[in-house]
Formats: structure tokens, sequence, C-alpha cells
């Protein structure tokens, strides 16, 4: 007997059989499959007491009011606020997503002083103290050469306490140069200054509106204040409103309308116009309302009348004169018919005699200040705050003419021109000292290298952004402002609504990094500044600032989280019959319409490109969070390359295909895109999306596709100094 | 597989002929004869015990690590303090949700300060209480995060009792040690102390099979989303 390898098979067999009958096979796969579904770095919401918190959303200027739902300290879902006037209980995919915002990798964690170039991205982390004391001793300096009107501010928005206090340190330290981002509501404001003689926000009442006519706004893709827009939508749906959409492109939108009429790009003023001359050659117009005896009215009506016929209509916006004539009788024999503009998001001005020619509409079937109809509102009322004294200096130097040119000589209607601002800048106005709050202009203004080398000739830059990105890459400091769910703000919603709303934004979770909130960063900067800046902030923290500009309503705002009491808020103006003057006061109206067109070569560019807004992409301060990035089509984008839309026509005539790769060629530069063949687009267009091609952000955002703004440039309205461009030449070569 | 007795084999049937077949012959017989055939019986049971100690007796030790709970804790001297039972303590919040473990705020209520000379107790106060520090229970019964429960629906409207599934652990006047599965990070008692499943009390184990036996029992055999009966989705959401 022996002991030889037959012995140590048994041994394996026997070992095998043990193994089998024992616990480790079945027990290791059972838990090796719950091991999978653990993976440590999976994110889990810690398991606790559900708490919510009201809050007010600041992403957009829809102003919804949002309930957070917190686990402990940890905020893990936003919802909409149920009741809020503007949403009631909805949200949109944006908002939803913001938690992202709160918690994600690309906030700014601390103040930060550049150490490298501009835009390398190398920083060194400064103390709060270093980083105003800083910004005040370049403000100090700036003073003493008496140049106090070379410092400028441009704000995400000009409503609510925090814009007011930058623009209020402005005005103190003796600077005009407050400006807002650009959008339809520069447009809307100089429209209603020159034909009513004051200057408004435009609120629409469109739940109650019984035909809504869309030069091309996106209705269900971020128009207005969104989730109340799609909720408007769900209620023409059931009430069987008729809905037309104007233009060049079959957006979502126009997908969703009773009627999509494609028009030639730029030309939706011509077919307001040519709705015009119908309704007043048929008398469909409401003669009390548009007072047919006043000189505006008759300066207005010979212009459409000799040159807007369907005729003429047909041959500028390509829509046929049956379609014009028979959409005009539609329009006016409607009860409370609305027409609206503002291209997509409204993120883009227009030119003032397309709002005036849309507004027209409204004005000749007398919808005005009635339900269902279109309202002036006036700025909220709540932010008075007492006169301030400043010196020499400062008194002289408000007095000076704006950078941007609003508000003097030709541009005298206008409130806010930063579309002008990078132009005014290279072309020599000084401006020493920059602030950027809530806003990314170097990412979301137009000619995005003209933007650059504006901000370049800018020796300081102090960005207030709660997010790296461009603008805040190109600074030279960063003082980092608290994200909106780590904040007191007053939120007042006034994107299209006819009754205003001013919500509250409340601290959902206490501030995670060490930021400081914007409103108490001017106080300081105020007070390091010393007098006479210093006594014109005569409060001792934002929080105390906001609660004595509330003053009564503060208790209700806290409570409910929203006052939607006219007393409080914004205040619709009364609009009597006869006050809206068509002409616009305007000496020659034709100047008024004129199309205001890229005057480049149609040879080399034959093509036009048309920047279109998506709701899946955000396009504007805030960059796509992951989870928003995540539901973008892949006929928008694919892995990192942008698809633009051209029609099969357009393609053929290229010699393009459906994926191919082409060079996209504009007069502000060009772009490698992948091609997306789709019929619901006018031949010789190429659509492109705004609100990709970040170089700041995350890996989920940066180097996705490219920022249309770098293709497209400003192109002024010689009626009112806005940006009139709706598109540029383009040209699309096969790669 | 061939061995290499097979391929000595074939190489000697096809080269030597019928002498060297008979040899190979002899080899057998003598093999048998004084073979290793107790030995290789001999192996297999030293494999086959050797695998069934490693895995009824090795390999739990192994797999599950022991933890002491961060501070002793006796059920019996606080439910005879209290008038509500378990749910005094393991409270169902207002808005119906159940609350687990208690927080440390409902403990510091009445410990505010060390009451009796129980050690323990005064390592409570001073760690956890007077540091406002939540005390890091392991809890036994914890299900994968995967896993959807609504004590509500079981206690308040089954009017399931809690020992039910938790055992009688009210009557306990100290803590088990917490093993904890050194794969997955849940507790033994998930489970079951034995390592062969098999149970003697509803709550010895609590896997899937475990609440699907007391579903099909209390509810009936059910297995569609689309037909609105228990599937899937009711606990794994």
């Amino acid at each position: 007997m022996k002991i030889d390898r037959r012995c140590f098979l048994s041994l394996g067999i026997g070992g095998a059989a043990g193994l089998a009958l024992s616990p480790i096979p079945w027990k290791l796969a059972d838990d090796s499959a719950i091991w999978t579904q653990m993976w440590p770095w999976t994110p889990v919401p810690a398991d606790g007491e559900a708490t919510y918190v009201k809050s007010a959303c600041t992403l957009c200027p829809g102003g919804c009011g949002i309930s957070v739902r917190k686990i402990d300290n940890r905020a893990v879902k936003i919802e909409g606020m149920e009741g809020h006037p503007v949403n009631d209980g909805g949200i949109c995919l944006l908002g939803l997503s913001g938690l992202q915002l709160l918690y994600g990798p690309n906030r700014v964690k601390t103040p930060l002083k550049r150490a490298g170039e501009r835009g390398e991205g190398k920083w060194v982390k400064i103390t709060w103290e270093e980083a105003i004391s800083e910004v005040a001793k370049k403000l100090g300096d700036i003073k003493e050469k008496g140049e106090s009107n070379s410092v400028a501010c441009i704000s995400g928005s000009d409503k609510g306490t925090v814009p007011a206090l930058f623009k209020r340190f402005l005005s103190v330290f003796g600077s005009p140069n407050f400006m807002r981002m650009p959008s339809i509501q520069d447009s809307y404001e100089i429209a209603n200054n020159i034909s009513l003689g004051f200057i408004a926000q435009t609120g629409f009442d469109l739940e109650h509106a019984g035909f809504i006519l869309s030069f091309g706004s996106g209705l269900i893709e971020g128009w207005g204040s969104p989730v109340r827009m799609i909720r408007a939508n769900s209620s023409w749906r059931k009430a069987g409103i008729k809905v037309v959409q104007v233009e060049p492109r079959l957006s979502n939108s126009a997908a969703k309308a009773d009627k999509w009429i494609p028009v030639n790009p730029g030309t939706e003023y011509a077919l307001a116009l040519g709705l015009a001359h119908v309704i007043i050659r048929k008398s469909l117009y409401r003669n009390d309302f548009v007072h047919a005896g006043a000189s505006g009215f008759i300066r207005f009506r010979d212009l459409v009348l000799s040159n807007y016929s369907p005729d003429s209509v047909e041959k500028i916006t390509g829509i046929k004169k049956e379609t014009i004539e028979a959409l005009a009788v539609d329009f006016a024999r409607s009860e409370r018919p609305v027409a609206i503009c503002g291209r997509g998001q409204g993120k883009s001005q227009g030119s003032l005699g397309e709002v005036m020619a849309v507004q027209a509409l409204n004005v000749l079937v007398g919808n005005i200040n009635k339900e269902g109809g279109v309202f002036a509102v006036n700025d909220p009322a709540y932010i008075a705050w007492p006169a301030y004294q400043s010196d020499a200096v400062g008194a002289a130097g408000i007095k000076k003419e704006r950078i941007d040119g609003a508000g003097s000589g030709k541009y005298g209607f206008a409130k806010s021109l930063t579309n002008r601002f990078a132009g005014a800048v290279n072309s020599g106005s000084p401006v020493s000292l920059l602030f950027v709050l809530e806003s990314n202009p170097v990412y979301s203004l137009p000619d995005t290298k003209d933007v650059k080398d504006a901000f370049k000739k800018i020796p300081f830059i102090v960005s207030f952004s709660s997010f790296m990105d461009e603008t805040a890459l190109n600074s030279d400091i960063i003082l980092p402002n608290h994200v909106y769910l780590e904040r007191y703000e007053d939120v007042p919603a006034t994107a299209g609504l006819s009754k205003p709303v001013v919500s509250l934004a409340r601290p959902v979770v206490s501030p995670q990094f060490n930021t400081k909130h914007a409103g108490d960063v001017i106080l300081l900067i105020a007070k390091e500044v010393g007098s006479p800046v210093a006594d014109a902030f005569p409060w001792k923290d934002y929080q105390t600032c906001l609660e004595g500009t509330a003053g009564d309503k503060w208790k209700i705002l806290n409570k409910e989280g929203f006052s939607s009491d006219p007393a409080f808020t914004a205040q619709v103006v009364n609009i009597s019959p006869g006050r809206f003057d068509l002409s616009g006061g305007v000496a020659d109206l034709s100047i008024l319409f004129t199309p205001v067109n890229s005057e480049e070569d149609s040879k080399a560019y034959p093509l036009f490109l048309l920047p279109y807004d998506s709701f899946r992409i955000a396009n504007g301060y805030i960059g796509t969070p992951p989870f928003v990035i995540k539901t973008v089509e892949d006929t928008v984008l694919k892995g990192k390359d942008i698809l633009v839309e051209i029609n099969p026509a357009t393609a053929r005539a290229n010699g393009l295909s459906a994926g191919s790769y082409a060079t996209l060629k504009t007069p502000k530069g060009s772009a490698r895109v992948k091609v997306h063949l789709f019929e619901g687009i006018m031949p010789g267009l190429v659509a492109m999306p705004r609100g990709l091609g970040h170089t700041a952000y995350d890996n989920y955002l940066a180097g996705k596709g490219i920022n249309v703004n770098e293709l497209i440039g400003t192109v002024e309205d010689p009626a009112s100094g806005l940006d009139a461009a709706w598109g540029i030449r383009a040209n699309l070569i096969k790669a | 597989m061939s061995t290499p007795d097979d391929k000595t084999k074939g190489v000697s049937a096809e080269t030597g002929g019928e002498e060297a077949v008979a040899s190979f012959k002899g080899v057998d017989e003598k093999e048998q004869g004084e073979g290793p055939g107790g030995f290789i019986v001999l192996f297999f049971i030293i494999g086959f015990v050797a695998s069934l100690i490693i895995g009824w007796v090795i390999f739990p030790k192994l797999l599950y690590s022991q933890k002491r709970q961060p501070v002793d804790f006796n059920h019996v001297l606080h439910v005879e303090t209290v008038d509500n039972g378990c749910e005094s303590c393991h409270i169902f919040r207002e808005d119906g949700s159940y609350a687990g473990v208690p927080k440390l705020a409902q403990c510091a209520d009445c410990h505010q300060e060390v009451q009796g000379d129980s050690p323990q107790e005064k390592i409570f106060v001073e760690e956890y209480v007077a540091k406002e520090k939540e005390v890091p229970w392991l809890v036994y019964s914890k299900q994968p995060d995967c896993v959807f429960f609504s004590h509500t629906v079981h206690v308040k409207l089954a009017g399931m009792d809690c020992v039910t599934c938790h055992g009688p652990i009210g009557e306990s006047t100290s803590l088990k040690p917490y093993e904890e599965n050194r794969l997955t990070g849940y507790s033994r008692d998930i489970w079951g102390k034995s390592m062969t499943g098999i149970k003697k009390n509803s709550w010895d184990r609590m896997k899937m099979d475990d609440c699907a036996e007391c579903h099909e029992k209390e509810t009936g055999r059910k297995s569609s989303v689309q037909t609105d009966k228990d599937a899937c989705f009711v606990c794994h959401k």
C-alpha cells in the first residue's frame, strides 16, 4: 500500500463533495449578489425623519416655489411647492436637479485669488478679510483717480434686493453702469417705454387667453415661467384653445401647436404687420381701443396698409397670402387672442420692430388690461430705501454716460443694453473694475471672442459666482456666493406673469463651504470703502436689510414662502384705451420695421445658422447639471459631438448625409459638427442648440459640443440698440 | 483528458505487440492486490470532512466579524419603566413613518445625567449625551438599501407584533455582539444564525423568502404587478 496521485485526486473529490454540502458556495453566491448591489460608492440617502423647507427656485426668472425634502441635515429632493401661485406643486427638470448644483463638484469652496494668467485656472486661497480689503483697495484707487464711472456690474437680474444693493453701491460710488444680462425683457421694456411712456414689464394672462399666436416663443420649452407655461398649455388643450406657432423650425412647441407656420427667419415682424394689415383693412380692430383718431394709429395704419399687404408679406416671409388672410381673421375674431414673441426661451432680445409689431396685434384686438389679455407690469415696489448722499466724485460719476449707452442719446428708451457692453469696451470705453453677479457673460453673451477681448481689457474682474464657470475662470478674484439653497433672498417672478409674485428663497441647508452671501459681501465692501458709500448701507447684514425691506410682509413671506399682494409686489398698470401709441412715438416708422440682416457675403455663406433653445439644456448662468445632460437626445449631442439640424434638401445640396461630419463656418468662427437630418427645418438653415460647449464646469458638461455664441455675433437694431440678431450667415462644408 | 498511463498503454499497444499487453496485465493485477484502495477512501473522507469543517465551522468565523455595540443596552430595564412597550422608544412619527432606533435626543430626555451605577450608562452619558453625538448603533435588522419596508403597514395596518420579526429582544438584558458580514456589510441576523438557513422561529432569519413565506400565507399567492398583485416592486421599488 502506498500513497499515490489517486489518493490526492480522491482527496480533491472528497473536498469538492464536502464543499458542495457546506454552505460556502450557496452563501457566497447570495452574499456576492448583495455585494454587487451595495457598492460603497453608490450614494444612498441616509434614513431618518423627513422635513420640508419651503423656498424659491432662482435657476431661471420663472420664480417657482419649491419644497425641499431633507433627511436630517441633508437635502434629498426638490419638489414644487403646493399652492404656490406660479407653479402650484409643479417643477421642471432643471429645478428638480438643483441638488447637484448644491452638492456638485464645481462649487467654488472658498475665496480665490488668481495666481497664474487669466483663464489658466491657477488660484490661491485667501480669507474673506483679504478678499474684501483687496477689492475695497482697488475701488479706493479708482475713486482717487476720479474714475468711479469706470466701475461696472453685470448681473443676471435687476430684480430683488441683492441686485438692488449692487446697483445702489455703484450709484453711490459714482457709476451708472449696472447692467443685466440681455433678454426679451429688454425689448418689451423699451416697447412699453416708447408706446406707453413708461418702463414696464409685459405680463400675459395666458391661462385665460382664447387664442395663442406665438412668434417663435418656446411655449413649452422654457419661455417665461416654464412650469406655468406647461400648465397653461395643458389647459389650452383641455379647453380646445387654438395655438399657432410661427417659426422656421419645428420645435417641440411647434409640434404641439394646432398649427405650425414656417416663416423665413427674422421676418416674423413682417408677418405681424401683414396680419395687422388684414385686421385693419377688414375693420376687425377695436376702434375704441386703438383710438382711431390718434395720430399714432393713423401713421401705423398708413404704413401697414401701403407696405404690408399679404402679397408683399408673402414675398418677405415665404408664407402664402391666403394663410396670412385666414390667420388674421382667425386671430381677430377669437375671444381674448394673445400674440407673444421672444424666440425660444426669450434669451435673445430681437429687434424693437418685432416686439412693436406683435404688441400692435394685441392692441388692435383690444386685448389689453383684461382677463386673458396683456398687461403692463411695474417693477416690484417694495424696495424703497432711504436716499443716500454721495461725494463730488460720486455725484459726477453717476451723471456720466453708461458704457452700454442705455438711457441716453439714441438709446434713450433703454434701461440696460448689455449686448453693447463688449463692443463698447473694445472700442475704448474704459472699465477698470467689473463685478459679475449671478451671470456667466463670457459664456452666454453672443460673440464669445469679442467678449473675451473685452474682458482682457478690464484690469480687475470680481466674480461672485458659486461655480467655477467661464467668467469666474477669467476673473481676478472670486468671492463665492452661497447657492440658492443656502441663502435668504427675495425672488420676484416677473417672467411674463400678469399677476406678479415675490417668493422667498430660504436656506434649506447650512452653507456647505466657506462661501458668503453676495448681499453680505457687498455690504462688507461698502463698509471697507468707507464714507459716503458705507453710510448708504446702514444695515448690519443682508438679513437685516431683507427683513427691513420686506417690512410688515416679512412675516407672511417667511410663513407662506411668497406674497402675491399687489400692494407689495409689482403692480399692474391700468392702461386706458387709446393709451397705447402704435407708432411708438417714433418719427420715422420705417426705421422700426427695417429688417436687420447680417451683411455678410451670401456666396461664402449661403446658409443661416439659427441658435435654438432646448428645455433639456440650461444656457444661462447655470450649467446643465448631470441629471439633465443625461436626458439630451443623441440627435443633439452624441458623445462629445454636437449635431446640427439641417433639412435633407440642404444636405443633398452640400453633399452631406445623416451623421456625417462637417465644418460649420460663420463670419465669427468655425466648428466641427455632426449633421442630423430633420424634415422639420426649412431648407437653407442650420440649427444649433444653445447651452453646450462649456469649457468650464465638471466632466459631465465641459467639452461637450460647441458653444453657439462662439459662432454668432450681435447685430445692432438702429431703432433701439437692442441685439436684433436671430442668427448669422453660415456655410456647412463636408469634413 | 489523457493521463500519462493512457499514453504509455497506447504506445505499448502499437509498438510492443502481445508481450507488452501481457506485461501490463501483470502490473494491473499486482496493483489490485496491494493498491492504495484504502487510502483512496481515506483521502476522500479526509477531503470531505475537512471541507465540511471549513464550510460549517471556519467559513462562518471568517465571513463574519464580531463587533461590540458602542454602548451595552438593557431592554428589560427600559421596558419595565415605560408605558407603551416597544413603541415608547421605537416611535412612529407624526407622519406615520417609523423612526427605528431612537435618536440621542429621545434618550437624553431621561439620561441628561447618570442615574444609576451602571458603567455602560456612564459611558453613554459622558461620551454621547454630553458631547451631543449620536450613538452609532449597529442595527441587527437593517435590510439592504434595495429593500423597501414599511413598519407602518405591518404594525399599524396588519397589526403584527414586533416579536414576529425581531424576536424577544425586549427580554434581553444586554446586547449580543453584532456579527457583520465582511462581504456585504449587513448583520448575520438577516441570513440567520444557522448557516443551514433552517429556522425554528419566525424571527430566526429575514431573507426575501421569509418575507415571501409570510406574505403568501397572509395574502395568498400573488405574482404580477400588472394584475395588481404582490410582486417584485412591492419591496424592490
